[in-house]
C-alpha cells in the first residue's frame, strides 16, 4: 500500500512538470534562434489567469488554452519586434513585460479569485495504462501531460534532426553565415519567437485548468516558476532532452521536499519551499564556472594530471549558449 | 556566366566607396580585382553577392538585367562568395555545414544523399576533408575548401573569393589555385579579390585595379608589374628604411614556458627579448602565436616555466602586474577589445591618465587630449566618440593611449584593415618607440610586413615554435614554406603530440 | 542635440504617456471599472490632502534610494535584479541590530544609527553575494539575484514565524513592534521622517556627483560599455563591478532599514514592498540621467499611494499602479526605438 502511494506521488511529478516542460521547450526554441525572452514568469501568470477566466466564462477548455497560447505568442512577438525592428535591449523589454503581465494578471484576475471553473479531466491511455508500474507512472494523466512528452521529443527532433532545425541552430550560432546562405534570419527569429511564445503561453492554462486548477491571485504559488523555467533552459544546455531531465529533476526534488517535510520537523517549511532557488544558483554555478577566468588561471597552476581531469569535468558540465544569443543581427 | 557591372555607385556617409564602376567579365575567366585596403574591392563584391545594395547602377548576368537584394537572390542567380573569414558554423560538423548550403525545401535531412554528393565533389577536386569532423577543429584552408564544395553543390556559376590566401599555407594555396583554374575551364566565372600583386599575376586571366572607389585601369597578361603598382597606389610609396634599435638589455625572458589551450600545446619555449628590438610572430591563424603573445602579456597563464619582465619574475601574475612592469598589449579588434565605444577621446585619455584623483578635471582632460591628438596626428576632436573615428585613427588613438616609457609592447595585427599610408605612419610611430628602448612583439598575417619591420622572426606551426630567425636572412618564400610546415627539419624540433 | 531632435524626443515622451493612459483605460474598461473615477481616486489618494502628499514622500524615499543605487550598477553594465533581496536583508539586519540593542543602555539615537549602518551592511553583503556569483562564478546577475531574492523572502518568513515570532504565535503581521523610542522621529501628526528624507536626497545627490564627475564614475562607465577593453586599458574591472554591487546594495539596505525604523517599526513579510523592481523601472526610464530619478520616482510613488484607495472605493486590485508604471516604461522604450529608427532614416 505504502508502495502504491509512493508510486502515485512519483507519477504526479510527470503531471506537475507538464507546464514547465512547455515553458522550457518554448524558451529553448526562442533562445536557439538567438533571442532571450525574459518575460516567462509574467507570461505564465497572465496566461494562467486569462486561460482560467476564459474557460470559466465560456465553459470551453479549448478556448482557455487557445487564449493562453495567443497571449504567450503576443508577448514573445513584442520582444522580437522591439529587439529586431526597434533595436532595443531584449533584457529591458523582457523585464518590463514580465512585471507588466504579472500586474495585469493580478488586476484583471481579481474578479475570478477563488471561483470554481472547469478542469481538464484525466484520460487514461487505453492499453498502456495497464502496463505494470509504467502505466501508473506515465499513462494515467491528462492530455496535456501526454502532449508534454510529445513536446520534448518534437523539440529535440526538430532542432537536431531536421533541416529547418539545422538552420535554427545556424541563426543562433552565426546569423551572418546563415544569411550568406540565403536565410532570412530575422523572419525566422520572429517565427520562432511566436511559436516558442505560444508554448510558454500554454504553461499558464495547464496550471490553472489542470495542475493547480483555479486562480488564486498572489497566493496561486505560480510566481517564480517562470524564472525557474529560464534557468532550467540554461541548465538544459539548449537541448530539450537535457532540459526535460532538468524539469523532472526539479519536480522530483520538490516532491522529495513534500515527502520529507513531516519527517524532518527541525527544518521549517519555508526553507524547503525555497530550496529550489539556491539549487538553481548552484546548478548555474556548475555549468558556468568553467568559463570564469580565474578558474582557467588556477587550473594552469596545477600539475598536469589534475588539470586534465578537472578540465574535462568542467567541460562536461558546461552549457554553451548559442553564440549569438541576445545579439541583434543586421543584414548590412 | 558573363557578369557585367554598370555605373555602380555606393556611399557610406561621406565616403564614396564605389564611384561609377563599370566592369565586364566574360564567362570562363579568372578576373583579378586588385587594390589596396579601402580601395572599394570588398564593397563592389558585396554588392554583387547581395550583402550590400548599390545606390545606383545595374548588374547584368548573361546580358540580362538582374536585381540582387540579398544573398538569397545572389544564390538564386548562381553567385556565391567565399569570405576572407569563412562564413560557416564552427560548432557544427562538416557535413551539416555542407547541407546548410543547399537551398532545398522540406523538413527531413537527407544526410546520406548529402554525404554522397560531398564525397563525389571532394574527390573530384582532390580535397580530403572528414565529413564528420567539427568545423571549429579545421584550419582556415580546410574551411575554405569546405566553403568551395558547398558553393559548388549549390550550383554557383560565379565564384567570388575575397582575399582567400590570407592565413593559408603555400601548399593549400597551390591547391586552391589549381581548383580555381579548373572551375574556369568548366566555364564558371571566378573573381579573385586581392591586394597581393604576385598572386594576381600568377593566377588571373585579366586584372582590374581599383583605387579610392574608382576603377583606374584593366590589364591583360603579360602584366607590367611597375604599371600595376602605379595604378594601385597612384604614386610610388616609400616605406621607411629598415632601422634597428636592438640593444643587449633583456626586457622579457621566457624560460621553458609551456602553454596549453583546447587545441594545442606549446612546450618549453625559451626566448630573450632585448630592449629596442622588434620580433615578428608569423604563422597561419590559430598556430599558437596568439596564445604565445597573450602569455607574454600575462593574459594567459603558462602551465609550466617562467616569465621574467626585466628582473621581475611575473610567472602566473595577471596582466595588470605586467602593465605595472611596463608591458602593454594591443588587441587586433580595436573597437571590441581596445577602445570603449560610447566614450570620447578625452575620456579615454583620462581613463589611462596617471594622475587620477577623485574628481575629474575636465580642463586637464581637454588639454591632454588636444596635445595627444596633435602629437599622433589623429583626425578627431577631444569630444569625438571613438567609434566615429576611422580604423587608422582608432589605431593611432590606441598608440597615443600607451604609457611612456614602455619596456615591452605586444601587438596583434597592428595594421590590419589599414591603407598603406596609414600602415607606414603607424610603423613610424612604433619604430620611434623602439628608438626609445621599447621592445616590440607583433603578430601579422602579412609576411612582407613581418620581414620589413622585424629584427628577428618566430615562426609558429601547429604549436611548434621555431628558434628566432634573423629577418634579414629570410625570404618571403622561405617564410611561407615555414608557416605551412615545410623546412622545419633543420631546427631539429621534435613534433609534439 | 539639435532643437528639432529635442522636440521630437519630447513629443515621443508625451505620446508614450498618452498611449500608456489609453492602454490603462482599456484595461479598466475590460474589468468593467469606470476609468475616470479610477484616475480620480488615484489622484485623490496621492494628493487629496497634505497628509497624503507627505505619505507619497514616505514611499518616495526608498524608491529614490533604490533607483539611485541601481544607476550605479546600470552604469557598470549590471542588471542588479537582486535589489529586492538587498532591501530585505537591510531590513533584517536593522531588525536584528535593534533587537540586540533595545535592551541595552545605549542612547536610542546611537542604537538607531548602529541599526541603520547594520542595514546598509546587510544589503551590501547580499549584493556582494550576487556580485561574487557573477564575477567569480559566471552566473548571470539576473538569475543569481533572483534566486537570492527568493531566499531573502524565505529568510524573512522563517524569522517572523520562527526565532523572532511574537509572544505566543507568529503571524503575517510581522514581529513585535519596537518601542517608540527606537522609531525615527516623524513630523508632528504625519508619517514622514526627515531623518529618512534627508539621507535619501543626499544619496541621490552623491550618486549624481559620483557618476558624472569622478574618475570612479568614468571607470565604471568604461566597465559597463566594454568590459574587455576597460581591463586592457588598466581598469581593475572585477573590483569595480563588486564596488558597484556594494554601493547599490548599501543603498538598497538603507531603504530596507528605513522601512523598519521609519515606516513599519518591525519586520513584516513583504518588507521590500516591491520597491526594488519598481526602482529598476525608474532606472530604465531615466536612461542614465541621474537628475531625472527624483521626479520619476516621485511620480511612481504617487501612483503607488494613490492606488491604495482602489480596493476600498472601487473594489479594484491595487496592482493597477503596477500596470500603469509598467506600460509607461514599455511605451517609452518602444517609442525610443521608433525615434532611433527614424533618425537612421
Amino acid at each position: 500500500m505504502e508502495d502504491l502511494t509512493l508510486l502515485l506521488g512519483f507519477a504526479g511529478i510527470f503531471a506537475f512538470s507538464a507546464p514547465l516542460i512547455f515553458a522550457v521547450v518554448g524558451e529553448t526554441l526562442i533562445e536557439r534562434a538567438g533571442i532571450v525572452n525574459l518575460a516567462v514568469n509574467g507570461t505564465i501568470l497572465l496566461t494562467a489567469m486569462a486561460g482560467f477566466a476564459v474557460a470559466a466564462r465560456t465553459g470551453s477548455l479549448v478556448l482557455g488554452f487557445l487564449v493562453g497560447a495567443l497571449i504567450g505568442a503576443a508577448v514573445a512577438w513584442l520582444i522580437a519586434f522591439s529587439s529586431i525592428t526597434l533595436k532595443q535591449s531584449q533584457v529591458a523589454i523582457g523585464f518590463v513585460l514580465t512585471l507588466l503581465t504579472r500586474d495585469l494578471a493580478y488586476f484583471l484576475g481579481n474578479p475570478y479569485m477563488g471561483l470554481a471553473g472547469p478542469r481538464l479531466p484525466s484520460w487514461h491511455f487505453p492499453l498502456l495504462k495497464d502496463v505494470p508500474f509504467l502505466g501508473i507512472l506515465f499513462f494515467q494523466h491528462d492530455w496535456m501531460t501526454y502532449l508534454s512528452y510529445l513536446v520534448i521529443f518534437l523539440g529535440w527532433w526538430w532542432i537536431f534532426h531536421t533541416r529547418p532545425g539545422l538552420i535554427l541552430q545556424g541563426i543562433g550560432e552565426r546569423p551572418a553565415a546563415a544569411y550568406a546562405r540565403g536565410t532570412d534570419v530575422n523572419r525566422l527569429r520572429y517565427l520562432y519567437s511566436v511559436v516558442g511564445g505560444a508554448l510558454i503561453g500554454l504553461a499558464g492554462p495547464i496550471y490553472s485548468l489542470s495542475v493547480k486548477a483555479g486562480w488564486k491571485g498572489t497566493i496561486s504559488g505560480l510566481d517564480g516558476l517562470g524564472w525557474i523555467a529560464l534557468s532550467i533552459t540554461i541548465f538544459g544546455g539548449w537541448n530539450p532532452l537535457r532540459a526535460a531531465f532538468g524539469v523532472y529533476l526539479f519536480g522530483f526534488l520538490q516532491w522529495l521536499g513534500l515527502v520529507l517535510q513531516p519527517r524532518l520537523p527541525g527544518i521549517p517549511s519555508q526553507v524547503l519551499q525555497v530550496a529550489p532557488f539556491p539549487l538553481m544558483i548552484l546548478t548555474l554555478l556548475l555549468v558556468n564556472i568553467g568559463n570564469a577566468e580565474w578558474v582557467e588561471r588556477t587550473l594552469a597552476a596545477l600539475p598536469d594530471r589534475w588539470r586534465h581531469f578537472l578540465k574535462r569535468l568542467l567541460r562536461a558540465l558546461r552549457a554553451n549558449p548559442p553564440a549569438s544569443l541576445g545579439v541583434p543581427f543586421e543584414p548590412e | 556566366m558573363k557578369v557585367e557591372l554598370r555605373h555602380i555607385h555606393k556611399h557610406f556617409g561621406p565616403v564614396h566607396a564605389n564611384n561609377d564602376i563599370t566592369l565586364s567579365i566574360p564567362a570562363g575567366t579568372i578576373q583579378g580585382l586588385l587594390g589596396e585596403n579601402g580601395a572599394g574591392k570588398s564593397t563592389l563584391m558585396k554588392i554583387l553577392s547581395g550583402f550590400l545594395r548599390a545606390d545606383s547602377g545595374e548588374i547584368l548576368l548573361d546580358d540580362r538585367r538582374v536585381i540582387i537584394r540579398s544573398p538569397a537572390d545572389a544564390i538564386r542567380h548562381g553567385i556565391g562568395m567565399l569570405h576572407q573569414d569563412p562564413l560557416d558554423f564552427p560548432p557544427l560538423r562538416v557535413i551539416d555545414n555542407f547541407l546548410l548550403g543547399q537551398q532545398a525545401k522540406g523538413i527531413f535531412l537527407q544526410r546520406n544523399q548529402a554525404l554522397e554528393a560531398f564525397q563525389r565533389l571532394a574527390q573530384q577536386y582532390d580535397f580530403s576533408l572528414d565529413p564528420f569532423a567539427y568545423v571549429e577543429n579545421l584550419t582556415v584552408g580546410e574551411r575554405q575548401q569546405l566553403e568551395i564544395l558547398r558553393l559548388l553543390w549549390s550550383g554557383v556559376r560565379v565564384l567570388i573569393l575575397d582575399e582567400p590566401t590570407t592565413g593559408i599555407s603555400a601548399a593549400q594555396k597551390q591547391k586552391l589555385f589549381a581548383t580555381l583554374r579548373r572551375l574556369a575551364e568548366e566555364g564558371r566565372t571566378v573573381i579573385f579579390v586581392s591586394h597581393k600583386l604576385e598572386e594576381v599575376e600568377e593566377l588571373c586571366h585579366r586584372v582590374a585595379v581599383l583605387r579610392a572607389g574608382r576603377l583606374v585601369g584593366e590589364m591583360h597578361p603579360p602584366y607590367d608589374t611597375r604599371k600595376l603598382v602605379e595604378m594601385m597606389f597612384g604614386r610610388e610609396i616609400q616605406a621607411a628604411p629598415r632601422a634597428s634599435f636592438a640593444a643587449s638589455i633583456p626586457v622579457l625572458r621566457l624560460q621553458q614556458m609551456t602553454l596549453e589551450d583546447v587545441r594545442l600545446r606549446m612546450t618549453a619555449v625559451d626566448l630573450d627579448v632585448h630592449a629596442g628590438e622588434t620580433i615578428g610572430l608569423a604563422g597561419m591563424e590559430g598556430s599558437g602565436q596568439d596564445l604565445f603573445l597573450r602569455a607574454c602579456a600575462g593574459l594567459v597563464r603558462p602551465v609550466a616555466g617562467r616569465v621574467l619582465v626585466g628582473e621581475q619574475d611575473l610567472t602566473g601574475k595577471a596582466y595588470h602586474a605586467y602593465k605595472r612592469a611596463g608591458v602593454e598589449f594591443l588587441p587586433a579588434a580595436r573597437l571590441e577589445e581596445g577602445l570603449v565605444p560610447g566614450l570620447t577621446l578625452s575620456e579615454h585619455f583620462l581613463l589611462v591618465s596617471e594622475r587620477q584623483g577623485f574628481f575629474l578635471q575636465r580642463a586637464y582632460a581637454q588639454r591632454l587630449a588636444e596635445e595627444q591628438i596633435a602629437l599622433y596626428n589623429i583626425k578627431g576632436r577631444p569630444h569625438s566618440p571613438v567609434e566615429s573615428l576611422s580604423g587608422g585613427n582608432q589605431q593611432r588613438a590606441l598608440l597615443a593611449l600607451l604609457r611612456q616609457p614602455l619596456s615591452l609592447l605586444l601587438l596583434e595585427h597592428p595594421t590590419r584593415g589599414l591603407d598603406v599610408e596609414s600602415s607606414i605612419y603607424i610603423w613610424s610611430l612604433l619604430k620611434e618607440r623602439c628608438r626609445q628602448g621599447t621592445a616590440i612583439l607583433f603578430i601579422s598575417s602579412d609576411l612582407e610586413e613581418i620581414l620589413q619591420y622585424s629584427d628577428r622572426v618566430l615562426v609558429f606551426f601547429s604549436g611548434k615554435v621555431s628558434p628566432p630567425l634573423e629577418a634579414s636572412a629570410l625570404s618571403v618564400e622561405e617564410l611561407g614554406g615555414l608557416i605551412g610546415g615545410k623546412g622545419w627539419e633543420k631546427f631539429g624540433v621534435q613534433r609534439e603530440s | 542635440m539639435k532643437r528639432e531632435q529635442i522636440g521630437l524626443s519630447l513629443g515621443l515622451r508625451l505620446l508614450a504617456i498618452l498611449l500608456a493612459l489609453l492602454f490603462t483605460v482599456m484595461v479598466l474598461l475590460l474589468s468593467g471599472a469606470p476609468p475616470l473615477e479610477a484616475f480620480r481616486q488615484i489622484v485623490l489618494g496621492a494628493f487629496g490632502s497634505y497628509k497624503r502628499f507627505t505619505d507619497v514622500l514616505v514611499s518616495w524615499v526608498p524608491l529614490l534610494l533604490v533607483s539611485s543605487g541601481l544607476l550605479i550598477t546600470f552604469t557598470a553594465g549590471l542588471w542588479n535584479i537582486g535589489i529586492e533581496g538587498q532591501i530585505t536583508l537591510g531590513a533584517i539586519a536593522t531588525t536584528w541590530a535593534l533587537r540586540l540593542l533595545q535592551d541595552s543602555t545605549f542612547p536610542p539615537a546611537l542604537s538607531l544609527l548602529l541599526a541603520t549602518l547594520a542595514g546598509m551592511l546587510g544589503g551590501a553583503i547580499w549584493a556582494l553575494l550576487a556580485g561574487a556569483l557573477k564575477t567569480f562564478g559566471g552566473v548571470n546577475e539576473i538569475f543569481g539575484g533572483l534566486g537570492l531574492n527568493f531566499v531573502a523572502t524565505a529568510l524573512t518568513l522563517w524569522l517572523i514565524f520562527g526565532p523572532w515570532k511574537r509572544p505566543g504565535i507568529g503571524s503575517m503581521s510581522g514581529t513585535e513592534p519596537f518601542p517608540q523610542a527606537l522609531w525615527l522621529p516623524v513630523l508632528p501628526g504625519l508619517r514622514l521622517s526627515l531623518w529618512a528624507l534627508v539621507p535619501g536626497l543626499l544619496a541621490w545627490g552623491m550618486v549624481f556627483l559620483l557618476l558624472s564627475n569622478t574618475y570612479f564614475g568614468l571607470r565604471l562607465k568604461a566597465v559597463g560599455k566594454n568590459l574587455r577593453a576597460a581591463y586592457l586599458l588598466g581598469v581593475p574591472t572585477w573590483q569595480h563591478m563588486m564596488l558597484a554591487f556594494l554601493l547599490c546594495g548599501a543603498l538598497g539596505g538603507l531603504a530596507g532599514s528605513f522601512q523598519v525604523t521609519a515606516v513599519y517599526h518591525r519586520l513584516i513579510p513583504a518588507i521590500s514592498s516591491g520597491y526594488g523592481y519598481l526602482g529598476l523601472l525608474v532606472a530604465m526610464l531615466v536612461n542614465f540621467q541621474t537628475l531625472w530619478v527624483a521626479p520619476v520616482a516621485f511620480f511612481f510613488a504617487a501612483l503607488n499611494l494613490g492606488s491604495i484607495q482602489l480596493p476600498i472605493v472601487l473594489k479594484l486590485d491595487s496592482s493597477l499602479s503596477g500596470v500603469i508604471q509598467g506600460v509607461l516604461v514599455l511605451f517609452v522604450l518602444l517609442l525610443d526605438g521608433v525615434r532611433r529608427r527614424m533618425e537612421r532614416g
